[in-house]
């Protein structure tokens, strides 16, 4: 950790965005996270992410479990609502937030002792609600808390710090995300924030549940030979099916682009996500097809990475249970106590 | 890009922007540290060794370093006014401040032994001749110091007006040279040919600029007896020969001369005082702070004026005419023109001429083998100061025209080591080497032994005595200088730029922590290229030029680390995030190696021992 507070001083050429923020507006109180911790870097493109997409502070909520993942919270967006919950139920705790205030942006952001444990079953639920959410989880692979445990998204046959060889199989969170339904599901490195950043921004603007699996080594206690979340393990085994860029909406899209190689995919809000292929096999909006080739480059080894799936045509939690379009905090008494003549109408409805 | 070698010690060196700046690479951040450590003695020797008048120095420098600092760059965008750290009047804090007792014993360990028999004659006693001396006589050396006026010191006595520096403070500190065994005779030297038969071993002409230019406009002879030259007049007002002025006076010139004449000028009897200038107040070659504090004391600075006459009414100076021009440029050259307004009076009882400095030599004669060049300036070697002849050499003003007391006392430092290589029967033009030496700071896993806390606080001011009494005597200091506490503030403000980020690549595991806190978005991971291309694609752009890139042999992605040296704070944080240790800070102290054994050839050493 750093005793020492960042510098208020910035770089003379620091620019500001659309809403008057400069980048370094948007970070938090200085991480006292081990040195070197993949997690800083997603926090680093988090910060970048909300820049560049000109998020108005107090517009986003970011929510946590517990464990290492969910104290990042406190080192990005030190502007913005937060809410540490209980461990492993952010999810559930996030959906609440969401139907009471569906003008806000959500940022989940857990861990793999947080999600693939004690709060599988809230993961899965949350995905196959389609919360409108972004869904970040920073997965090293170990409990690094308790000194760097095998958590469950360790691969079988990867060895801990002491040498100990894991026997059990490894959750794969990205799948999982697959078949409950997730309409966003990406993978990326803490090591790669090029690939990172642009998946987080285009996740925060995604309609529905969005999930990004973000491989964070532990310095402290995942980061040997014989690692399988290791930087150089990573970096070594790492498979883009595709490079990203995003862009808040069509008319800013200036670049040229090789045609044939690029996908375009036009989201909801107007936005659009632009793919640079680098596997051409690979189509990220066939749903079926991203499954089996995840599962396929697992079996060789290899950690698929990039836009794994998108679904253009995506809806959130409100569409599904037609609620009200309103924020409740926008409502007077009246409409939020109807009274009981109301009551009654719906009662007989239902008889 | 080939990796940066950082074992040339130059490279480190122009990181230290104040250092670099510095004619006498005075170790700047090194003596900030140790003033805000309250060890005034250390910061003071610090200074007595690279610069040699500390306490003059903190008052009346050119300051060359100031305007490099990089503290006024990283407050660019960042404070209302950027400015660098006050560099110069901490410096007058060490002197302020220490023991002088203490001080005076510090250096009497230097004093010489014995004679090693060798004769140096330095003629004019100002900062390069005593630069000289105070290099050469603890070697041994017999130096004798000639000069015309009583005291010695010279421009640092006879120009520099008593509200800037006190006598109390050149008294001491030509007083610690001459304590080293330095011999001061008032004399004038009339000839070079005659001194060269007295058996000096060598001669050193430290002269300086003595004449002032003149200016020959109409009405000049009638009025001349209230036409003066600034540095002679200041020169006679220092000395306490003229003592009053007129009430109403017109300074010509737009130079620290200009300003030392007018604020002079408004202290014995002038109360209708302005300065006026060919050029636009904003080229005007005085420094900035000059330029305020006549501003401070009520002088007006009146630009874009020519003389054209001086007016005599009754056989006296009644005023003078200007014409009115305005600046043109064409090919980035300025030429001042005619503003087509008509031509403006000011009236007035005395002129002060400061429109430039001369050199003159009449007193070496042509054919003493000293060879001189068309515009009457002396032949030298740049780098050993040598002239034509091989035991005569020059430095300070009368070596490359006027300059400022810090580059005399650079010229002083590198006149000394041609002098005592020479007799040494060394090649005078293979020059010594820096001396560098590298420390890590770090002492634990977030302890740092140098404080790497940032300040955000502005330059403090340095307080002034009451207006009311300065103006009332020539001699009372204006400035008062810092007291302890706030020049502790003002060291608070100094980045600590000795203290280099260094990097080791096979220690990088590119986890880009580094990059993540780095406040000023110095450093960069990315694939090679050349480097104005690299600049561009910087995390910030590096857009400064001057500025280096420190650059790493390839990782293990094959991309090279690239770090901009131009903002960085040097707060050590990408060093605190470093998980492997791949950065450090360590301080790079610099120190300019002065004549003596360090300066000999190293294999010249050798042989002697072995003999």
């Amino acid at each position: 950790m750093t005793y020492l507070t960042k510098p208020k001083l910035h770089h003379p050429t620091l620019k500001k965005n659309k809403v008057g923020y400069t980048r370094r507006d948007y970070e938090g109180r200085v991480s006292t996270l081990c040195a070197g911790c993949g997690h800083d870097s997603i926090s680093a493109a988090i910060i970048e992410a909300c820049f560049e997409l000109d998020v108005q502070p107090h517009r986003l909520a970011k929510l946590s479990g517990i464990g290492c993942s969910s104290k990042t919270p406190d080192y990005f967006l030190g502007n913005s609502h937060g809410f540490n919950t209980v461990h492993g139920r952010m999810p559930s705790v996030l959906t609440g937030a969401n139907l009471a205030n569906r003008d806000l942006i959500y940022l989940g952001v857990s861990g793999d002792g947080d999600s693939a444990s004690i709060g599988l079953g809230q993961f899965a639920h949350v995905m196959r609600r389609g919360v409108n959410m972004l869904y970040v989880l920073e997965n090293n692979g170990v409990y690094g808390l308790t000194k760097g445990q095998f958590s469950a998204t360790a691969d079988a046959g990867s060895k801990a710090k002491r040498g100990a060889i894991n026997t059990d199989s490894a959750i794969d969170t990205v799948s999982l995300a697959l078949l409950m339904g997730a309409t966003f599901v990406a993978r990326s490195f803490s090591g790669d924030k090029k690939q990172l950043t642009p998946l987080i921004k285009a996740g925060l603007a995604h309609s529905g549940a969005a999930f990004i699996d973000v491989i964070s080594p532990c310095v402290a206690f995942n980061n040997h030979a014989g690692s399988t979340k290791s930087y150089e393990y990573i970096r070594d085994h790492n498979e883009a099916v595709n490079r990203l860029d995003f862009w808040p909406n069509r008319e800013a899209i200036n670049i040229d682009y090789d045609e044939g190689a690029v996908i375009e995919v036009p989201q909801h809000d107007g936005s659009v996500i632009k793919l640079r292929k680098t596997n051409t096999a690979y189509d990220p909006t066939d749903r079926i097809g991203a499954a089996t080739q995840i599962q396929a480059h697992a079996a060789k080894g290899e950690v698929l990475t990039g836009l794994l799936y998108v679904n253009p045509d995506s809806e959130d939690l409100h569409a599904h249970l037609n609620t009200f379009p309103q924020a409740f905090n926008t409502l007077g008494e009246k409409e939020l106590c109807p009274g009981s003549g109301m009551l009654e109408k719906i009662n007989a409805a239902l008889r | 890009m080939q990796p940066t070698d950082i074992k040339k010690p130059d490279y480190f060196h122009k990181v230290v922007d104040c250092q670099w700046a510095c004619p006498a690479h005075t170790p700047v951040p090194e003596y900030i540290r140790l003033i805000a450590a309250g060890k005034y003695g250390d910061a003071y020797m610090v200074n007595w060794e690279s610069n040699v008048f500390p306490g003059i120095l903190g008052r009346t420098c050119d300051r060359p370093c100031e305007p490099a600092c990089r503290r006024g760059r990283v407050e660019d965008e960042n404070s209302p006014k950027p400015e660098p750290v006050a560099i110069c009047r901490l410096k007058r804090v060490a002197a302020d401040l220490k023991d002088g007792e203490e001080i005076a014993a510090r250096i009497n360990t230097n004093k010489k032994k014995k004679s090693n028999g060798k004769k140096i004659a330095c003629v004019g006693a100002g900062p390069a001749s005593l630069t000289v001396a105070r290099d050469l006589a603890p070697l041994g050396y017999e130096v004798t110091v000639f000069d015309q006026d009583p005291k010695p010191g010279g421009m640092i006595w006879s120009q520099i007006p008593r509200f800037r520096l006190p006598e109390e403070v050149i008294d001491e500190e030509v007083g610690y040279i001459l304590n080293l065994g330095v011999s001061f005779v008032q004399k004038k030297i009339t000839s070079m040919k005659s001194l060269l038969t007295e058996g000096y071993d060598a001669v050193f002409v430290g002269s300086g600029a003595p004449r002032g230019r003149d200016l020959d406009i109409p009405g000049r002879k009638e009025a001349a007896k209230n036409i003066h030259i600034g540095i002679d007049w200041l020169s006679s007002v220092s000395f306490g020969h003229t003592t009053k002025i007129g009430r109403r006076v017109i300074v010509l010139g737009g130079g620290n001369t200009a300003m030392d004449c007018c604020r002079t000028s408004r202290r014995i009897g002038g109360d209708d005082v302005k300065v006026i200038v060919r050029s636009g107040f904003a080229e005007m070659k005085a420094s900035p702070w000059e330029k305020e504090d006549a501003a401070h004391e009520g002088i007006p600075i009146l630009n874009f004026l020519v003389p054209k006459s001086f007016q005599v009414t009754n056989g006296k100076l009644s005023g003078m005419v200007f014409e009115k021009v305005k600046a043109e440029y064409k090919d980035g050259k300025r030429n001042l023109v005619n503003a087509g307004e008509p031509d403006q009076f000011f009236e007035c009882d005395d002129v002060l001429v400061a429109v430039g400095q001369e050199n003159a030599f009449p007193w070496i004669e042509r054919d003493s083998g000293v060879e001189f060049d068309k515009s009457g300036m002396p032949k030298l070697d740049p780098v050993t100061f040598k002239a034509s002849l091989p035991n005569v050499f020059f430095g300070g003003d009368s070596a490359f025209g006027p300059k400022n007391i810090i580059w005399a006392v650079a010229h002083g430092h590198d006149a000394a080591i041609s002098i005592d290589k020479l007799l040494n029967a060394e090649n005078i033009a293979e020059r010594p080497m820096p001396g560098m030496s590298m420390l890590s700071q770090k002492m634990g896993i977030h302890e740092w032994s140098y404080d790497n806390e940032i300040a955000n606080d502005q330059r403090f001011p340095v307080p002034w005595a009451d207006i009311k009494k300065t103006l009332k005597n020539v001699k009372m200091e204006v400035e008062l200088g810092f007291d302890a506490a706030t020049a502790w503030k003002e060291a608070q403000r100094c980045l600590n730029c000795d203290v280099q980020t260094v990097f080791t690549t096979q220690l990088c595991i590119e986890c880009d922590a580094c990059v993540d806190i780095c406040p000023m978005d110095c450093i960069t991971f990315t694939p090679d290229g050349d480097e104005k291309e690299l600049r561009g694609r910087l995390s910030a752009p590096a857009l400064n030029l001057i500025q280096d890139l420190y650059i790493s042999g390839p990782l293990k992605t094959n991309r090279i680390m690239v770090k901009d040296e131009d903002v960085c704070l040097h707060c050590g944080l990408c060093a605190e995030r470093c998980p492997t240790g791949a950065w450090d800070m360590q301080k790079s102290l610099i120190k300019m190696t002065t004549a003596g054994p360090a300066a000999r050839s190293p294999l010249k050493r050798r042989d002697r021992k072995a003999a």
